[in-house]
């Protein structure tokens, strides 16, 4: 039988808190984006470099990040470093974990990325008298990060929407943990979560909308 | 001065450089035709050492290209190489792709890199297309968009390969006439090239390849007027 009682005042009272943690959230999603695209293109340049231990630890990662739930990385961080005496945070445990995830799917669109960038492009640069490091920063990179300006939006909205595995790692401030612990408190879930769900659609779609708009301007060429 | 000396080259099996010897002097205007597979282009990436040789020797005013200490990034700034494909570098304007080696490589501030683009960008015609994207230009405004950013290096030499091969028919013209000029300028140049008349006009000398050898090489008047070498004969016969 049907006889559940919608209580939304209670949970919109509770919208500044939620507010709070979808902040923390936005946060952990462009931390962990910052740090997986830097370590991405490590990642990429490492798999160029001829070098059999560089190019295998990244193969490694690639192969782990995108071959493995989220969760599970999640929760090794937290738990399986813990093992070896490592304790982290929940908070570090999620950003390490998300950010570790956007590194090996990012390295792997870079790696498609680079394939659709002509080998002459670097010829001309060191024809031009630049070193191989200064070839791939000035011209292959920026082309490179150009081309998959998309996919990095999608993975912006991907570690929007994996901050909520932080659950598994008791993590409380982000807009998920926060609102756990409302419902925790009110069992009035359907309302809290409605809310929260609304919260996270209009951050991703923010971010989807003005990274379209952000390409059509930095793309002019 | 570029001097070459009993070079060879092979691509695997394929050797594309059988024992090449040739000195080019400050000022000269050297061609090099011939046909395709004949070594010619390899010459030139061997020349700024963007292809390493087996043996034999190249020396740049002196400095041996091949050689173990030799800093190729330096004297990449000596020689200035434009390529069949012109690869301007897309997410540059054609201003940026002018200054960005003089920036990184030279040194120069961006105020002087800006300025001396803008004038190498004059020179060769694109003076008012500074601040365009290079896929807005036409191939042969894009392969003088290359000669220019070569030329902003302020090169000893520059070496041409093939760079009107790509283009259509009617925007050759204009890139052979950029040619024209840097040559009646003064700059030593080596341009591998297949317009004869072009070769005919501008050279001091020109050389003729056929499989990894120079097999003639002659003023234009008496190459292309009085050739000796058989293959030179038929290759020109076929080209006319």
């Amino acid at each position: 039988m049907f006889n559940y009682s919608f209580r939304w005042n209670q949970a919109f009272a509770s919208l500044p808190q939620m507010l709070e943690g979808a902040w923390v959230t936005i946060q952990i999603a462009l931390l962990s984006m910052a740090i997986g695209i830097t370590i991405a293109i490590l990642l990429t340049v490492f798999r160029r470099s001829g070098n059999k231990l560089l190019s295998g630890v990244a193969s490694t990662w690639v192969e782990v990040a995108r071959n493995t739930p989220a969760l599970f990385q999640i929760y090794m961080v937290h738990f399986g470093l813990g093992g070896f005496g490592i304790h982290l945070s929940p908070y570090l445990s999620l950003l390490i974990g998300i950010a570790f995830n956007n590194a090996g799917y990012l390295a792997e669109n870079f790696r498609g990325a680079l394939k659709a960038i002509p080998e002459t492009q670097t010829r001309a640069a060191r024809s031009l008298g630049m070193s191989q490091g200064q070839a791939f920063t000035n011209v292959v990179m920026p082309q490179m990060l150009r081309i998959s300006f998309l996919p990095i939006t999608n993975q912006m909205v991907w570690a929007i929407l994996m901050t909520s595995l932080g659950a598994v790692v008791a993590m409380n401030t982000d807009l998920f943990g926060v609102t756990k612990a409302l419902t925790d408190r009110t069992f009035r879930t359907f309302e809290y979560f409605a809310i929260a769900a609304v919260i996270f659609y209009v951050i991703t779609k923010v971010i989807t909308v003005s990274a379209r708009l952000l390409a059509a301007r930095l793309f002019r060429y | 001065m570029i001097e070459i000396e009993n070079v060879r080259k092979s691509f695997g099996p394929l050797e594309v450089l059988k024992g090449i010897n040739l000195t080019v002097s400050k000022g000269e205007v050297l061609t090099v035709i011939g046909g395709s597979g004949s070594g010619k282009s390899t010459l030139l990436t061997c020349i700024n050492g963007l292809e390493p040789i087996d043996s034999g020797r190249i020396k740049v005013d002196g400095t041996e290209v091949h050689a173990k200490g030799t800093n190729l990034n330096k004297l990449r700034e000596k020689i200035g190489i434009v390529f069949q494909q012109w690869n301007a570098f897309p997410h540059l304007t054609v201003q940026e792709n002018v200054m960005l080696a003089q920036v990184k490589v030279l040194k120069r501030s961006k105020a002087e890199a800006a300025a001396e683009a803008e004038k190498q960008l004059k020179h060769v015609g694109l003076g008012d297309k500074l601040s365009v994207y290079p896929g807005r230009l036409s191939g042969g405004q894009q392969q003088r968009m290359a000669i220019a950013r070569a030329l902003a290096m302020s090169p000893n030499y520059m070496l041409f390969d093939e760079v009107t091969s790509a283009l259509d028919p009617q925007l050759v013209g204009e890139v052979l006439d950029t040619l024209r000029m840097l040559a009646s300028e003064g700059m030593t140049m080596i341009c591998v090239t297949h317009e004869m008349k072009f070769a005919r006009e501008v050279s001091d000398r020109v050389a003729f390849f056929h499989k990894g050898v120079m097999a003639e090489i002659a003023p234009p008047e008496e190459l292309f007027g009085a050739p000796k070498d058989p293959e030179l004969q038929k290759f020109l016969a076929a080209t006319h």
